[in-house]
Protein backbone atom coordinates (compact mmCIF):
# COMPACT_ATOMS: atom_id res chain seq x y z
CA UNK A 1 0.00 0.00 0.00
CA UNK A 2 1.41 3.76 -1.40
CA UNK A 3 2.06 5.85 1.84
CA UNK A 4 0.09 8.70 0.64
CA UNK A 5 -3.14 6.94 0.95
CA UNK A 6 -5.50 8.04 3.99
CA UNK A 7 -4.38 5.97 7.01
CA UNK A 8 -8.33 6.00 7.67
CA UNK A 9 -8.85 3.67 4.75
CA UNK A 10 -10.87 0.32 5.33
CA UNK A 11 -12.55 -1.90 3.42
CA UNK A 12 -16.03 -2.02 3.57
CA UNK A 13 -15.65 -5.57 3.88
CA UNK A 14 -14.88 -7.58 6.94
CA UNK A 15 -11.90 -9.79 5.65
CA UNK A 16 -12.58 -12.16 7.76
CA UNK A 17 -16.24 -12.62 7.72
CA UNK A 18 -15.31 -12.77 3.68
CA UNK A 19 -12.13 -15.02 3.41
CA UNK A 20 -13.75 -17.43 5.86
CA UNK A 21 -17.71 -18.61 6.74
CA UNK A 22 -18.30 -21.46 4.31
CA UNK A 23 -21.96 -21.15 4.30
CA UNK A 24 -21.48 -17.49 3.98
CA UNK A 25 -22.61 -18.03 0.01
CA UNK A 26 -25.64 -19.96 1.19
CA UNK A 27 -26.82 -17.52 3.48
CA UNK A 28 -26.70 -14.76 0.82
CA UNK A 29 -29.13 -16.85 -1.22
CA UNK A 30 -31.20 -17.33 1.54
CA UNK A 31 -31.36 -13.52 1.83
CA UNK A 32 -33.10 -13.53 -1.76
CA UNK A 33 -31.36 -10.19 -2.61
CA UNK A 34 -31.73 -9.20 -6.29
CA UNK A 35 -28.28 -6.98 -6.02
CA UNK A 36 -25.73 -8.88 -8.09
CA UNK A 37 -23.48 -8.01 -5.24
CA UNK A 38 -25.58 -10.03 -2.85
CA UNK A 39 -22.94 -10.45 -0.11
CA UNK A 40 -21.87 -6.92 0.48
CA UNK A 41 -21.63 -5.37 3.58
CA UNK A 42 -25.04 -5.27 5.28
CA UNK A 43 -26.58 -1.74 6.20
CA UNK A 44 -25.98 -1.73 9.71
CA UNK A 45 -22.15 -2.27 8.73
CA UNK A 46 -22.11 0.36 6.04
CA UNK A 47 -21.95 2.81 8.68
CA UNK A 48 -18.65 2.26 9.48
CA UNK A 49 -17.85 2.19 5.66
CA UNK A 50 -15.09 4.96 4.84
CA UNK A 51 -15.20 7.43 1.78
CA UNK A 52 -12.27 5.72 0.27
CA UNK A 53 -12.59 7.22 -3.26
CA UNK A 54 -10.23 10.54 -3.69
CA UNK A 55 -11.44 13.26 -6.32
CA UNK A 56 -9.49 14.13 -9.34
CA UNK A 57 -9.25 17.65 -10.71
CA UNK A 58 -7.81 18.16 -14.11
CA UNK A 59 -6.16 21.34 -14.68
CA UNK A 60 -5.37 22.24 -18.21
CA UNK A 61 -4.63 19.02 -19.47
CA UNK A 62 -3.92 18.59 -23.30
CA UNK A 63 -2.75 15.57 -24.93
CA UNK A 64 -0.80 15.09 -28.03
CA UNK A 65 -0.06 12.31 -30.22
CA UNK A 66 2.78 13.25 -31.64
CA UNK A 67 2.34 17.07 -32.90
CA UNK A 68 -1.51 16.48 -33.33
CA UNK A 69 -3.31 17.81 -30.21
CA UNK A 70 -6.64 15.64 -28.91
CA UNK A 71 -7.41 17.17 -25.67
CA UNK A 72 -7.12 20.84 -26.00
CA UNK A 73 -6.86 22.18 -22.65
CA UNK A 74 -9.62 20.81 -20.00
CA UNK A 75 -10.27 21.47 -16.75
CA UNK A 76 -12.51 19.31 -14.80
CA UNK A 77 -13.55 18.06 -11.01
CA UNK A 78 -14.08 14.52 -10.84
CA UNK A 79 -15.38 14.39 -6.95
CA UNK A 80 -14.86 11.90 -4.69
CA UNK A 81 -16.95 8.67 -4.48
CA UNK A 82 -18.69 9.82 -7.46
CA UNK A 83 -19.63 8.37 -10.94
CA UNK A 84 -18.54 10.88 -13.40
CA UNK A 85 -19.38 10.02 -16.78
CA UNK A 86 -17.95 11.34 -19.99
CA UNK A 87 -19.86 11.62 -23.51
CA UNK A 88 -19.22 13.19 -26.36
CA UNK A 89 -19.04 12.37 -30.15
CA UNK A 90 -16.16 9.64 -31.56
CA UNK A 91 -12.68 11.14 -32.02
CA UNK A 92 -14.02 13.50 -29.25
CA UNK A 93 -10.81 12.86 -27.09
CA UNK A 94 -12.81 11.01 -24.38
CA UNK A 95 -10.80 8.24 -24.02
CA UNK A 96 -7.59 10.09 -24.33
CA UNK A 97 -8.61 12.62 -21.68
CA UNK A 98 -9.12 9.41 -19.10
CA UNK A 99 -5.89 7.97 -20.19
CA UNK A 100 -4.27 10.85 -19.07
CA UNK A 101 -5.41 10.63 -15.75
CA UNK A 102 -3.44 7.52 -15.03
CA UNK A 103 -0.84 8.23 -17.25
CA UNK A 104 -1.73 5.89 -19.93
CA UNK A 105 -1.76 8.01 -22.31
CA UNK A 106 2.42 8.32 -22.70
CA UNK A 107 2.91 4.58 -23.14
CA UNK A 108 1.74 5.36 -26.77
CA UNK A 109 5.23 6.00 -29.26
CA UNK A 110 5.02 9.72 -29.70
CA UNK A 111 2.59 10.70 -27.17
CA UNK A 112 2.40 13.05 -24.48
CA UNK A 113 0.34 15.55 -22.08
CA UNK A 114 0.63 18.71 -20.44
CA UNK A 115 -1.30 20.43 -17.68
CA UNK A 116 -2.00 19.17 -14.03
CA UNK A 117 -3.70 15.41 -13.33
CA UNK A 118 -4.46 16.42 -9.19
CA UNK A 119 -5.16 13.34 -7.45
CA UNK A 120 -6.83 14.88 -4.12
CA UNK A 121 -4.25 17.62 -4.42
CA UNK A 122 -1.14 15.92 -5.69
CA UNK A 123 -0.08 16.30 -9.18
CA UNK A 124 0.23 12.84 -10.67
CA UNK A 125 2.54 14.44 -13.46
CA UNK A 126 4.74 16.04 -10.78
CA UNK A 127 8.55 15.47 -10.51
CA UNK A 128 9.51 12.61 -8.32
CA UNK A 129 5.99 10.96 -8.75
CA UNK A 130 6.46 7.16 -9.93
CA UNK A 131 3.97 6.27 -12.64
CA UNK A 132 3.82 2.93 -11.28
CA UNK A 133 2.18 4.35 -7.95
CA UNK A 134 -0.12 6.11 -9.88
CA UNK A 135 -1.49 3.21 -11.85
CA UNK A 136 -2.38 1.32 -8.51
CA UNK A 137 -3.88 4.25 -7.18
CA UNK A 138 -5.99 4.67 -10.39
CA UNK A 139 -6.87 1.66 -11.94
CA UNK A 140 -8.39 1.04 -15.16
CA UNK A 141 -10.51 -0.93 -17.14
CA UNK A 142 -10.69 -1.17 -20.68
CA UNK A 143 -13.20 -1.24 -23.85
CA UNK A 144 -12.74 -5.05 -24.28
CA UNK A 145 -12.61 -7.66 -21.92
CA UNK A 146 -9.27 -8.79 -21.74
CA UNK A 147 -7.98 -10.99 -19.00
CA UNK A 148 -4.81 -12.71 -19.21
CA UNK A 149 -5.02 -15.64 -21.19
CA UNK A 150 -2.66 -17.67 -19.99
CA UNK A 151 -4.01 -17.22 -16.11
CA UNK A 152 -6.96 -18.68 -14.28
CA UNK A 153 -9.93 -17.41 -12.98
CA UNK A 154 -7.61 -16.94 -9.31
CA UNK A 155 -4.64 -15.95 -10.86
CA UNK A 156 -6.37 -12.82 -12.91
CA UNK A 157 -7.97 -11.40 -9.79
CA UNK A 158 -4.40 -12.33 -7.94
CA UNK A 159 -2.29 -10.79 -10.92
CA UNK A 160 -2.42 -7.35 -9.73
CA UNK A 161 -0.99 -8.13 -6.09
CA UNK A 162 1.25 -10.35 -7.32
CA UNK A 163 2.30 -7.70 -10.30
CA UNK A 164 2.82 -4.99 -7.84
CA UNK A 165 4.70 -7.67 -5.70
CA UNK A 166 2.06 -6.98 -3.15
CA UNK A 167 1.01 -10.32 -1.59
CA UNK A 168 -0.36 -10.96 1.83
CA UNK A 169 -3.13 -13.08 2.15
CA UNK A 170 -4.04 -13.86 -1.59
CA UNK A 171 -7.07 -16.18 -1.13
CA UNK A 172 -8.95 -13.89 1.34
CA UNK A 173 -8.00 -10.76 -1.12
CA UNK A 174 -9.05 -12.06 -4.41
CA UNK A 175 -12.44 -13.71 -2.85
CA UNK A 176 -12.97 -10.02 -1.64
CA UNK A 177 -12.81 -8.02 -5.11
CA UNK A 178 -14.29 -11.33 -6.48
CA UNK A 179 -17.30 -10.58 -4.61
CA UNK A 180 -17.26 -6.80 -4.95
CA UNK A 181 -16.96 -7.40 -8.68
CA UNK A 182 -20.13 -9.75 -7.98
CA UNK A 183 -18.73 -12.43 -9.67
CA UNK A 184 -18.37 -14.68 -7.15
CA UNK A 185 -21.40 -16.68 -7.17
CA UNK A 186 -20.87 -17.54 -10.58
CA UNK A 187 -17.40 -18.65 -10.63
CA UNK A 188 -16.34 -19.59 -6.91
CA UNK A 189 -16.36 -23.14 -8.18
CA UNK A 190 -13.90 -22.99 -10.90
CA UNK A 191 -11.41 -20.79 -10.14
CA UNK A 192 -8.51 -22.54 -11.60
CA UNK A 193 -10.20 -22.44 -14.81
CA UNK A 194 -9.09 -20.10 -17.75
CA UNK A 195 -10.47 -16.29 -17.17
CA UNK A 196 -11.14 -16.62 -20.94
CA UNK A 197 -13.91 -19.24 -20.68
CA UNK A 198 -15.68 -16.83 -19.19
CA UNK A 199 -18.54 -14.90 -20.85
CA UNK A 200 -18.24 -11.47 -22.05
CA UNK A 201 -20.01 -9.86 -19.47
CA UNK A 202 -18.20 -12.27 -16.87
CA UNK A 203 -14.79 -11.40 -18.50
CA UNK A 204 -15.49 -7.25 -17.92
CA UNK A 205 -16.58 -7.99 -14.49
CA UNK A 206 -13.04 -10.83 -13.79
CA UNK A 207 -11.35 -7.32 -15.07
CA UNK A 208 -12.65 -5.04 -12.76
CA UNK A 209 -12.35 -7.45 -10.00
CA UNK A 210 -9.17 -7.35 -11.14
CA UNK A 211 -8.74 -4.03 -10.79
CA UNK A 212 -10.49 -3.54 -7.51
CA UNK A 213 -8.03 -6.45 -5.82
CA UNK A 214 -5.31 -4.03 -5.52
CA UNK A 215 -7.50 -1.61 -4.16
CA UNK A 216 -7.22 1.47 -5.98
CA UNK A 217 -8.97 5.19 -4.81
CA UNK A 218 -10.05 5.87 -8.50
CA UNK A 219 -11.55 3.77 -11.47
CA UNK A 220 -11.20 4.72 -14.75
CA UNK A 221 -13.72 3.13 -17.57
CA UNK A 222 -13.44 3.26 -21.15
CA UNK A 223 -16.28 2.38 -22.55
CA UNK A 224 -16.81 -0.91 -19.93
CA UNK A 225 -20.28 -2.44 -21.81
CA UNK A 226 -19.62 -1.56 -25.38
CA UNK A 227 -18.77 -4.93 -26.41
CA UNK A 228 -21.56 -6.74 -23.64
CA UNK A 229 -24.74 -7.44 -24.78
CA UNK A 230 -27.64 -5.61 -22.48
CA UNK A 231 -28.00 -8.03 -19.24
CA UNK A 232 -24.28 -8.38 -19.05
CA UNK A 233 -24.34 -4.40 -19.19
CA UNK A 234 -27.12 -4.06 -16.22
CA UNK A 235 -24.87 -6.49 -14.10
CA UNK A 236 -21.89 -4.03 -14.85
CA UNK A 237 -24.09 -0.71 -14.12
CA UNK A 238 -25.32 -2.18 -10.89
CA UNK A 239 -21.74 -2.63 -10.05
CA UNK A 240 -20.79 0.91 -10.69
CA UNK A 241 -23.93 2.26 -8.24
CA UNK A 242 -22.49 -0.29 -5.89
CA UNK A 243 -18.74 0.41 -6.23
CA UNK A 244 -18.67 4.27 -6.06
CA UNK A 245 -18.97 3.94 -2.12
CA UNK A 246 -15.17 3.35 -2.03
CA UNK A 247 -14.08 4.34 -5.19
CA UNK A 248 -14.31 7.11 -7.44
CA UNK A 249 -15.73 6.42 -11.07
CA UNK A 250 -15.08 7.93 -14.27
CA UNK A 251 -16.57 6.20 -16.92
CA UNK A 252 -16.51 6.63 -20.82
CA UNK A 253 -19.51 6.18 -22.76
CA UNK A 254 -20.81 6.37 -25.85
CA UNK A 255 -24.37 5.63 -24.61
CA UNK A 256 -25.85 8.77 -23.34
CA UNK A 257 -28.31 5.81 -21.66
CA UNK A 258 -25.89 4.47 -19.64
CA UNK A 259 -24.86 7.80 -18.64
CA UNK A 260 -27.89 9.04 -17.63
CA UNK A 261 -28.25 5.42 -15.63
CA UNK A 262 -25.12 5.25 -13.78
CA UNK A 263 -23.31 8.79 -13.40
CA UNK A 264 -23.96 11.21 -10.26
CA UNK A 265 -22.62 14.13 -12.89
CA UNK A 266 -21.53 14.21 -16.49
CA UNK A 267 -19.14 16.20 -18.99
CA UNK A 268 -19.77 16.94 -22.64
CA UNK A 269 -16.55 16.90 -24.14
CA UNK A 270 -16.77 17.87 -28.26
CA UNK A 271 -13.26 18.04 -30.57
CA UNK A 272 -11.07 18.05 -28.09
CA UNK A 273 -12.41 20.41 -25.39
CA UNK A 274 -14.92 20.22 -22.41
CA UNK A 275 -18.13 21.82 -23.39
CA UNK A 276 -19.67 21.21 -20.34
CA UNK A 277 -20.03 19.34 -16.71
CA UNK A 278 -23.18 18.88 -14.19
CA UNK A 279 -25.13 16.90 -12.41
CA UNK A 280 -26.25 14.38 -14.90
CA UNK A 281 -30.24 15.71 -14.56
CA UNK A 282 -29.09 19.16 -15.88
CA UNK A 283 -26.93 17.35 -18.93
CA UNK A 284 -29.95 15.75 -19.94
CA UNK A 285 -32.55 17.37 -19.27
CA UNK A 286 -31.54 21.50 -19.10
CA UNK A 287 -28.19 21.81 -20.61
CA UNK A 288 -26.43 24.94 -20.26
CA UNK A 289 -25.28 24.91 -23.49
CA UNK A 290 -26.73 24.51 -26.86
CA UNK A 291 -24.34 22.04 -28.48
CA UNK A 292 -25.14 19.82 -25.47
CA UNK A 293 -28.69 20.00 -26.33
CA UNK A 294 -27.92 18.96 -29.87
CA UNK A 295 -26.19 16.28 -28.61
CA UNK A 296 -27.74 14.49 -26.22
CA UNK A 297 -31.36 15.53 -28.35
CA UNK A 298 -29.43 13.39 -31.05
CA UNK A 299 -29.26 16.04 -33.53
CA UNK A 300 -25.52 14.98 -34.11
CA UNK A 301 -22.91 12.19 -33.31
CA UNK B 1 -31.38 -30.18 -55.55
CA UNK B 2 -35.32 -30.28 -53.64
CA UNK B 3 -37.66 -27.82 -55.41
CA UNK B 4 -37.95 -24.27 -54.27
CA UNK B 5 -41.01 -22.06 -53.22
CA UNK B 6 -39.87 -18.56 -54.85
CA UNK B 7 -40.29 -16.70 -58.12
CA UNK B 8 -37.94 -18.94 -60.51
CA UNK B 9 -36.08 -15.14 -61.95
CA UNK B 10 -35.11 -15.03 -58.53
CA UNK B 11 -34.12 -18.36 -57.95
CA UNK B 12 -31.94 -17.89 -61.52
CA UNK B 13 -30.33 -14.95 -59.74
CA UNK B 14 -29.14 -16.66 -56.57
CA UNK B 15 -28.44 -19.83 -57.98
CA UNK B 16 -24.57 -20.98 -58.40
CA UNK B 17 -23.80 -20.49 -62.04
CA UNK B 18 -22.06 -23.36 -63.82
CA UNK B 19 -18.86 -21.37 -64.76
CA UNK B 20 -18.26 -20.80 -61.39
CA UNK B 21 -19.27 -24.03 -60.05
CA UNK B 22 -16.32 -25.40 -62.58
CA UNK B 23 -13.98 -23.08 -61.68
CA UNK B 24 -14.31 -23.79 -57.87
CA UNK B 25 -13.80 -27.64 -58.97
CA UNK B 26 -10.62 -26.50 -61.05
CA UNK B 27 -8.90 -24.03 -58.13
CA UNK B 28 -9.88 -27.15 -55.37
CA UNK B 29 -7.88 -29.34 -57.69
CA UNK B 30 -5.06 -27.27 -58.32
CA UNK B 31 -4.50 -26.75 -54.70
CA UNK B 32 -4.76 -30.31 -53.96
CA UNK B 33 -2.40 -31.49 -56.70
CA UNK B 34 0.18 -28.47 -55.08
CA UNK B 35 -0.17 -30.38 -51.67
CA UNK B 36 0.45 -33.97 -52.88
CA UNK B 37 3.16 -33.07 -55.16
CA UNK B 38 5.20 -30.94 -52.22
CA UNK B 39 4.24 -34.41 -50.00
CA UNK B 40 6.13 -36.24 -52.37
CA UNK B 41 9.37 -35.22 -51.95
CA UNK B 42 8.48 -35.41 -48.13
CA UNK B 43 7.27 -39.07 -47.75
CA UNK B 44 10.02 -40.27 -50.14
CA UNK B 45 12.76 -38.73 -47.82
CA UNK B 46 11.10 -40.24 -44.56
CA UNK B 47 10.78 -43.47 -46.70
CA UNK B 48 14.32 -43.71 -47.64
CA UNK B 49 15.87 -42.95 -44.28
CA UNK B 50 13.92 -45.76 -42.53
CA UNK B 51 14.72 -48.15 -45.42
CA UNK B 52 18.32 -47.61 -45.94
CA UNK B 53 18.88 -46.19 -42.52
CA UNK B 54 16.88 -48.82 -39.79
CA UNK B 55 19.19 -51.86 -41.78
CA UNK B 56 22.28 -50.19 -39.63
CA UNK B 57 20.18 -49.45 -36.41
CA UNK B 58 21.60 -51.97 -33.71
CA UNK B 59 22.14 -51.86 -30.39
CA UNK B 60 26.11 -51.69 -30.53
CA UNK B 61 25.46 -49.22 -33.30
CA UNK B 62 24.00 -46.27 -30.22
CA UNK B 63 26.74 -47.69 -27.95
CA UNK B 64 30.28 -47.74 -30.03
CA UNK B 65 32.22 -44.84 -30.97
CA UNK B 66 33.40 -45.15 -34.30
CA UNK B 67 36.65 -46.88 -34.69
CA UNK B 68 38.07 -45.25 -38.09
CA UNK B 69 39.02 -48.31 -39.44
CA UNK B 70 36.95 -48.55 -42.77
CA UNK B 71 39.65 -49.82 -44.91
CA UNK B 72 38.40 -52.88 -45.52
CA UNK B 73 35.07 -54.83 -46.21
CA UNK B 74 35.29 -56.35 -43.12
CA UNK B 75 36.49 -53.82 -41.01
CA UNK B 76 34.68 -53.51 -37.76
CA UNK B 77 33.31 -49.61 -38.02
CA UNK B 78 32.05 -49.40 -35.22
CA UNK B 79 28.92 -46.82 -34.26
CA UNK B 80 28.04 -43.35 -33.79
CA UNK B 81 27.83 -43.16 -30.00
CA UNK B 82 30.59 -40.18 -30.14
CA UNK B 83 28.57 -38.19 -33.36
CA UNK B 84 25.64 -38.31 -30.74
CA UNK B 85 26.95 -37.30 -27.61
CA UNK B 86 28.89 -34.40 -29.21
CA UNK B 87 25.70 -33.05 -31.06
CA UNK B 88 23.13 -33.22 -27.70
CA UNK B 89 26.52 -31.40 -26.06
CA UNK B 90 27.36 -28.49 -28.83
CA UNK B 91 24.00 -27.65 -29.68
CA UNK B 92 22.97 -28.08 -25.66
CA UNK B 93 25.21 -25.18 -25.69
CA UNK B 94 24.45 -23.69 -28.35
CA UNK B 95 21.34 -23.24 -27.47
CA UNK B 96 22.05 -22.03 -23.85
CA UNK B 97 24.00 -19.05 -25.89
CA UNK B 98 21.44 -18.22 -28.08
CA UNK B 99 17.99 -18.30 -26.82
CA UNK B 100 18.29 -16.26 -23.99
CA UNK B 101 20.24 -13.87 -25.91
CA UNK B 102 18.12 -13.85 -28.59
CA UNK B 103 14.92 -13.39 -26.86
CA UNK B 104 16.34 -10.59 -24.90
CA UNK B 105 16.79 -9.30 -28.10
CA UNK B 106 13.34 -9.93 -29.55
CA UNK B 107 12.25 -8.14 -26.08
CA UNK B 108 14.00 -5.28 -26.02
CA UNK B 109 12.88 -4.66 -30.13
CA UNK B 110 9.20 -5.08 -29.00
CA UNK B 111 9.09 -3.77 -25.92
CA UNK B 112 11.71 -0.54 -25.95
CA UNK B 113 13.11 -0.48 -29.18
CA UNK B 114 10.25 -0.75 -31.28
CA UNK B 115 10.73 1.94 -34.24
CA UNK B 116 13.50 3.73 -32.56
CA UNK B 117 15.96 3.76 -35.46
CA UNK B 118 18.66 1.62 -33.61
CA UNK B 119 15.87 -0.53 -33.23
CA UNK B 120 15.75 -0.73 -37.27
CA UNK B 121 19.09 -1.05 -37.80
CA UNK B 122 18.98 -3.93 -35.58
CA UNK B 123 16.29 -5.45 -37.38
CA UNK B 124 17.90 -4.68 -40.54
CA UNK B 125 21.43 -6.75 -39.27
CA UNK B 126 19.75 -9.02 -38.21
CA UNK B 127 18.07 -10.08 -41.31
CA UNK B 128 21.13 -9.86 -43.03
CA UNK B 129 22.58 -12.35 -40.50
CA UNK B 130 19.30 -14.93 -41.37
CA UNK B 131 20.58 -14.75 -45.29
CA UNK B 132 24.78 -15.73 -44.25
CA UNK B 133 25.48 -19.28 -45.46
CA UNK B 134 25.93 -21.32 -42.54
CA UNK B 135 30.18 -21.90 -43.57
CA UNK B 136 30.58 -18.28 -43.15
CA UNK B 137 29.79 -18.64 -39.89
CA UNK B 138 32.03 -21.48 -39.31
CA UNK B 139 34.73 -19.41 -40.83
CA UNK B 140 34.29 -16.54 -38.71
CA UNK B 141 34.61 -18.72 -35.77
CA UNK B 142 37.91 -20.46 -37.38
CA UNK B 143 39.78 -16.89 -38.02
CA UNK B 144 38.88 -15.81 -34.60
CA UNK B 145 38.79 -18.46 -32.52
CA UNK B 146 40.70 -21.45 -34.10
CA UNK B 147 43.37 -19.21 -36.27
CA UNK B 148 43.32 -15.95 -33.96
CA UNK B 149 44.04 -17.59 -31.01
CA UNK B 150 47.09 -19.74 -32.11
CA UNK B 151 45.00 -22.84 -31.24
CA UNK B 152 43.09 -25.46 -32.11
CA UNK B 153 39.34 -26.84 -32.94
CA UNK B 154 37.24 -27.82 -29.90
CA UNK B 155 33.44 -27.97 -29.26
CA UNK B 156 32.71 -25.16 -27.50
CA UNK B 157 34.16 -23.30 -30.88
CA UNK B 158 31.87 -25.19 -32.88
CA UNK B 159 28.69 -24.14 -30.21
CA UNK B 160 29.57 -20.97 -30.81
CA UNK B 161 29.33 -20.90 -34.59
CA UNK B 162 25.98 -22.60 -34.25
CA UNK B 163 24.61 -20.36 -31.59
CA UNK B 164 25.67 -17.52 -34.22
CA UNK B 165 23.56 -19.43 -36.81
CA UNK B 166 20.75 -19.57 -34.43
CA UNK B 167 20.21 -16.02 -33.08
CA UNK B 168 18.81 -14.88 -36.25
CA UNK B 169 16.30 -17.35 -36.40
CA UNK B 170 15.63 -17.01 -32.87
CA UNK B 171 15.75 -13.35 -32.90
CA UNK B 172 12.85 -12.55 -35.90
CA UNK B 173 10.67 -15.83 -34.80
CA UNK B 174 10.57 -14.66 -31.16
CA UNK B 175 9.72 -11.03 -32.58
CA UNK B 176 7.07 -12.08 -34.66
CA UNK B 177 5.58 -13.69 -31.90
CA UNK B 178 5.66 -11.25 -29.13
CA UNK B 179 4.16 -8.48 -31.50
CA UNK B 180 1.11 -10.87 -32.01
CA UNK B 181 0.65 -10.77 -27.65
CA UNK B 182 -2.06 -8.19 -27.40
CA UNK B 183 -1.37 -4.48 -26.86
CA UNK B 184 -4.77 -4.87 -24.65
CA UNK B 185 -2.82 -7.13 -22.35
CA UNK B 186 0.20 -5.00 -21.64
CA UNK B 187 -2.04 -1.93 -21.19
CA UNK B 188 -3.89 -3.99 -18.86
CA UNK B 189 -1.07 -4.79 -16.57
CA UNK B 190 0.38 -1.39 -16.53
CA UNK B 191 -2.72 0.05 -15.69
CA UNK B 192 -3.10 -2.60 -12.65
CA UNK B 193 0.41 -0.89 -11.72
CA UNK B 194 3.07 -3.21 -12.31
CA UNK B 195 6.45 -2.38 -13.12
CA UNK B 196 7.16 -2.92 -17.11
CA UNK B 197 9.64 -5.74 -16.28
CA UNK B 198 7.38 -7.46 -14.34
CA UNK B 199 4.37 -7.39 -16.99
CA UNK B 200 6.81 -8.59 -19.23
CA UNK B 201 7.84 -11.33 -17.45
CA UNK B 202 4.40 -12.32 -15.91
CA UNK B 203 2.09 -11.72 -18.45
CA UNK B 204 4.03 -11.04 -22.60
CA UNK B 205 6.29 -14.19 -22.60
CA UNK B 206 3.85 -16.59 -20.59
CA UNK B 207 1.58 -15.68 -23.38
CA UNK B 208 3.94 -15.74 -26.15
CA UNK B 209 5.72 -18.70 -24.68
CA UNK B 210 3.90 -21.62 -26.94
CA UNK B 211 4.40 -19.57 -30.33
CA UNK B 212 8.17 -19.04 -28.91
CA UNK B 213 9.09 -22.95 -28.63
CA UNK B 214 8.16 -23.14 -32.22
CA UNK B 215 10.63 -20.91 -33.49
CA UNK B 216 13.30 -22.24 -30.99
CA UNK B 217 12.68 -25.46 -31.87
CA UNK B 218 13.20 -24.53 -35.77
CA UNK B 219 16.60 -23.11 -34.71
CA UNK B 220 17.53 -25.79 -33.07
CA UNK B 221 16.97 -27.93 -35.30
CA UNK B 222 18.51 -25.97 -37.59
CA UNK B 223 21.54 -26.11 -35.80
CA UNK B 224 21.28 -29.77 -35.51
CA UNK B 225 21.49 -30.25 -38.96
CA UNK B 226 24.26 -28.11 -39.92
CA UNK B 227 27.81 -29.28 -41.04
CA UNK B 228 29.46 -26.44 -42.58
CA UNK B 229 29.88 -24.67 -39.01
CA UNK B 230 31.03 -27.59 -37.62
CA UNK B 231 33.96 -28.22 -40.03
CA UNK B 232 36.80 -26.47 -38.75
CA UNK B 233 35.71 -25.42 -35.58
CA UNK B 234 34.90 -28.46 -34.00
CA UNK B 235 36.41 -30.61 -36.16
CA UNK B 236 35.81 -34.16 -35.93
CA UNK B 237 37.20 -37.45 -33.77
CA UNK B 238 36.00 -41.07 -33.38
CA UNK B 239 35.65 -40.47 -29.46
CA UNK B 240 32.66 -39.86 -26.91
CA UNK B 241 33.69 -36.93 -24.96
CA UNK B 242 32.08 -34.62 -22.40
CA UNK B 243 34.98 -32.42 -22.79
CA UNK B 244 33.62 -28.88 -24.86
CA UNK B 245 37.11 -27.82 -24.93
CA UNK B 246 38.74 -30.94 -26.97
CA UNK B 247 37.47 -31.66 -30.65
CA UNK B 248 34.06 -33.31 -31.11
CA UNK B 249 32.53 -35.42 -33.11
CA UNK B 250 28.71 -34.58 -34.04
CA UNK B 251 25.99 -36.20 -36.27
CA UNK B 252 26.31 -33.87 -39.56
CA UNK B 253 30.20 -34.01 -39.95
CA UNK B 254 29.98 -38.05 -39.17
CA UNK B 255 27.28 -38.53 -42.22
CA UNK B 256 29.65 -36.08 -44.58
CA UNK B 257 32.81 -38.08 -43.98
CA UNK B 258 30.29 -41.61 -44.25
CA UNK B 259 28.85 -40.59 -47.40
CA UNK B 260 32.28 -40.18 -49.15
CA UNK B 261 33.41 -43.45 -47.94
CA UNK B 262 33.70 -46.26 -50.66
CA UNK B 263 32.61 -49.02 -48.33
CA UNK B 264 29.06 -49.82 -48.45
CA UNK B 265 28.87 -50.62 -44.69
CA UNK B 266 30.16 -47.14 -44.18
CA UNK B 267 27.29 -45.64 -45.96
CA UNK B 268 24.91 -47.33 -44.52
CA UNK B 269 26.06 -46.07 -41.05
CA UNK B 270 25.65 -42.71 -42.82
CA UNK B 271 21.78 -43.19 -43.49
CA UNK B 272 21.62 -44.89 -39.47
CA UNK B 273 22.89 -41.80 -38.35
CA UNK B 274 20.90 -39.47 -40.64
CA UNK B 275 17.46 -41.43 -39.16
CA UNK B 276 18.75 -40.85 -36.08
CA UNK B 277 19.31 -37.46 -36.42
CA UNK B 278 15.74 -36.81 -37.53
CA UNK B 279 14.30 -39.00 -34.54
CA UNK B 280 16.79 -36.74 -32.27
CA UNK B 281 14.94 -33.51 -33.74
CA UNK B 282 11.42 -35.24 -32.88
CA UNK B 283 12.43 -36.49 -29.87
CA UNK B 284 13.34 -32.96 -29.05
CA UNK B 285 10.48 -31.07 -30.96
CA UNK B 286 7.90 -33.36 -28.74
CA UNK B 287 9.35 -32.94 -25.41
CA UNK B 288 9.45 -29.19 -25.84
CA UNK B 289 5.60 -29.28 -26.91
CA UNK B 290 4.93 -30.89 -23.97
CA UNK B 291 6.48 -28.53 -22.09
CA UNK B 292 5.17 -25.82 -23.34
CA UNK B 293 1.78 -27.24 -22.83
CA UNK B 294 1.47 -28.00 -19.58
CA UNK B 295 2.91 -24.51 -18.65
CA UNK B 296 -0.49 -23.01 -20.53
CA UNK B 297 -3.61 -23.79 -18.90
CA UNK B 298 -6.27 -26.58 -20.02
Amino acid sequence: MTSSRPTTHVTDIDPESAAGAPGSANEMAATGRQSIVADRAAPADSARQVQAGLGVKLEGLRAFYGKAEQVKGIDVDFKANEVTAIIGPSGCGKSTMIRCINRMHEEIPGAHAEGRVMLDGVDVYGPGIDVVAVRRAIGMVFQKPNPFPTMSIFDNVASGLRLTARRGDLQAKVERALRSAGLWDEVSDRLSEAGAGLSGGQQQRLCIARSLAVEPEVILMDEPCSALDPIATLKIEELIDELKQRVTIVIVTHNMQQAARVADRTAFMLAGELVEVGPTQEIFTKPKDSRTEEYVTGKFG
Amino acid sequence: MSAQAGSPALLGRLAVSPARRRRDRVARSAILAATLLALVPLVLIVYYLLKKGLGSWSPSFFTTDPTGNTFFKNSTIGGIKSAIFGTIEMVALASAIAIPLGIGVALWLVEYGRNSRFAQTVRFFVDVLTGVPSIVFGLFVYIVLVVGTHSTYAGYKGSIALSLLMLPVVIRSAEVILMLVPAGLRESALALGSPRWRVIAKVVLPTALPGMVTGVLLAVARAAGETAPLLFTAASTHKTTTDLGAFMNSLPVQIYSDVTSPTASVVDRAWGAALTLVVLILLLNLIARLISRRSRLA
